[in-house]
């Protein structure tokens, strides 16, 4: 098992190296760099040179790359172009509203999808389903955006009950904060809610058939009883896995949402860093990102051992 | 104490397949009309969709038009209608391209096996780890937004998501006894893949290309609705619903309707692959 958790590791480190050297690259081929941004259009090339000179953009690729790398490594992810202070720092402060937001988004979908899921998959064919197979088709295809856009137009503009965007930040108070958090939250996790509701349902008529189940009937355990303790346990690790895999469909619906609720998270810091063609921020956001998803995933694939006792015997 | 899988249960199954019928049918009927809608929108549209008309603006459906005016005055209907002819174009081109590369990586992983197989199934975690969102978003900086940048984010993104369904398929297909009668025959494993391979997995292809034309619907419509996507005057459903954000308190419409059109385009697509699944794939309809 040590063995299995060794490679898996070393897997995510070299996905993780890939992902830094691609980004890295293919950021480094955007014309205009750092010097020409930071000095605008109207300097001379000699000022323009001399700059590139100071910030070691004169460097061959790889060496940049390294010095980038060991940056990263160490915590000092640079300084911002445009607002002059260190990335790292901006990250962390706009991570405590990504990440509260993705959690809510999961949480939130997991409670709406899992009892739909699993009632539509005990009773096949009747209300359950029907009601989970609309929601579950409508929800998939509606995007986070334009529920966030609804959403404002039914419970701000119309009913006047939740604030319409912006977050007044953690020191304002809990409930505040959260407040401004739970419209977003909520039209992030409708398309999660969706897709999960759909493998929650499948997975569990997949285990409702095992052997096991049929002698949990067998033995006289409740409707109920056979259910939670023994379907729908075992019918987690697709379940799981669609969480996993669905993690990069929340980052991408966060910059959208985050958007829409002018809420100052990565998503929004990322776009920000675009239009003001600030590099060395859209470098690490992106980077942060991606390693975001692929340890999410990599959680999602250890979290299988703890779930599912016979892994551990075939790791 | 009701039994896990009731007595009735042929007879859900029954009703279970006729829906599943209907999926296939719904779904083309409306993919059918938005492909007509956007084809008509290259030679027709009510008025044409960028034409400003100041006094008449943010006009309320049937107000001004079947669906009203933007805050420019233009119609939205022709608006939605271009829009169609955008999204749809984007999306079918970059699930061709990207399910073309794919499918011809998953295929090639599957017939080399190896370094080659372990190879591609990294680049594709690592691709995974970028939404399009993302991509499109460096890209975007690198050759600025439009149609090429759009198509491109998505297209790389669908090269994984084939290359993977097609590799799993195509090994399950390597392992049948046909293809271990054609290698003992002889055959190369080029020969395999395209006689014998390929035409066993098409369908699973073609089945996963429709529900990954939604996806690309809705990721082309977040890429325009951030700017990333169609340079205007251009209509996007993506940047009539950005532009909506702005009017949301006295012209609901603006954000509603071009979010419809997303949602049954999206649905459509879904459906369509739903159907197309059962159709192609039976052992589905067995579950």
């Amino acid at each position: 098992m040590i063995n299995l958790l060794a490679r898996r590791f070393a897997g995510l480190l070299l996905t993780l190296f890939i992902v830094s050297l691609l980004i890295f690259t293919v950021m480094d081929l955007l014309p205009g760099d750092a010097a020409s941004i930071m000095l605008g259009t109207s300097a001379s090339p000699e000022t323009i040179a001399a700059l590139r000179h100071d910030l070691g953009l004169d460097q061959p690729l790889i060496l940049r790359y390294g010095q980038w790398l060991a940056g990263v490594l160490s915590g000092d992810l640079g300084n911002s172009l445009t607002y002059g202070v260190p990335v790292a720092g901006l990250i962390v402060e706009r991570l405590a509203v990504t990440l509260p937001l993705a959690l809510m988004a999961v949480v939130l979908s997991v409670a709406m999808a899992l009892p739909l899921g699993v009632l539509a998959a005990a009773r096949r064919g009747g209300v359950f389903d029907i009601i989970a197979t609309l929601f579950s088709q409508i929800s998939i295809a509606v995007p986070a955006f334009w529920v966030a856009l609804l959403l404002i137009i039914l419970f701000s503009t119309m009913l006047g009950l939740m604030p319409a965007g912006g977050f007044p930040g953690w020191s304002a108070g809990l409930l505040p904060a959260l407040q401004a958090l739970l419209m977003p939250a909520v039209a992030l996790a409708m398309p999660q809610a969706g897709v999960l509701t759909r493998v929650t349902r499948s997975a569990v008529l997949e285990t409702l058939h095992e052997d096991f189940a049929r002698t949990a009937v067998a033995k006289g355990l409740s409707r109920n009883a056979v259910l939670w303790r023994h379907v729908v346990p075992n019918a987690l690790i697709p379940i799981l896995t669609m969480v996993g895999l669905q993690f990069t469909f929340l980052v991408a619906g966060a910059v959208l949402v985050e958007n829409v609720f002018n809420l100052p998270g990565l998503g929004r810091l990322a776009l920000q860093a675009l239009s003001q063609r600030d590099i060395v921020v859209m470098q690490d956001v992106v980077l942060f990102f991606a390693a975001m998803v692929i340890v999410v995933n990599f959680i999602v694939d250890l979290s299988y051992l703890a779930i599912d006792p016979r892994m551990r015997k075939v790791a | 104490m009701a039994p896990l899988v009731s007595a009735s249960f042929a007879s859900r199954r029954r009703v279970f397949k006729l829906s599943r019928r209907m999926n296939l049918v719904f779904g083309a009927v409306v993919v059918g009309l938005l492909v007509a809608v956007a084809l008509l929108s290259l030679v027709w549209t009510p008025l044409p969709p960028a034409k400003m008309q100041i006094i008449h603006k943010l006009q309320p459906p049937l107000a001004f038009g079947l669906l009203g005016t933007d805050q420019f005055g233009r119609d939205v209907l022709s608006m939605l209608m271009a829009g169609c002819w955008n999204s749809l174009s984007v999306a079918i081109t970059a699930v061709a391209i990207g399910g073309t590369l794919g499918s011809i990586a998953g295929i090639s992983a599957a017939a080399i096996r190896g370094l080659f197989e372990t190879l591609l199934m990294r680049i594709c975690d690592v691709i995974f780890a970028l939404p399009p969102i993302l991509s499109a978003m460096v890209l975007g900086a690198f050759l600025g937004p439009g149609r090429f940048t759009a198509i491109t984010a998505i297209a790389v993104f669908m090269i994984p998501v084939f290359a993977r369904v097609t590799l799993a398929t195509s090994l399950q297909a390597w392992s049948r006894d046909y293809v271990m009668a054609a290698r003992a025959i002889g055959n190369t494993r080029l020969t395999i893949s395209l006689r014998h391979v390929l035409p066993n997995i098409i369908s699973q292809i073609i089945v996963h290309g429709a529900i990954q034309l939604g996806l690309a619907i809705l990721t082309e419509a977040g890429l325009s609705f951030l700017g990333l996507g169609l340079a205007p005057p251009a209509p996007s459903w993506g940047r009539m619903l950005a532009d909506a954000q702005t009017y949301l308190a006295f012209a609901p419409w603006l954000a509603i309707l071009p979010g419809l059109a997303i949602a049954l385009t999206v649905f459509g697509f879904n459906m369509l692959g739903d159907g197309l699944r059962d159709l192609l794939d039976p052992r589905e309809m067995r579950r």
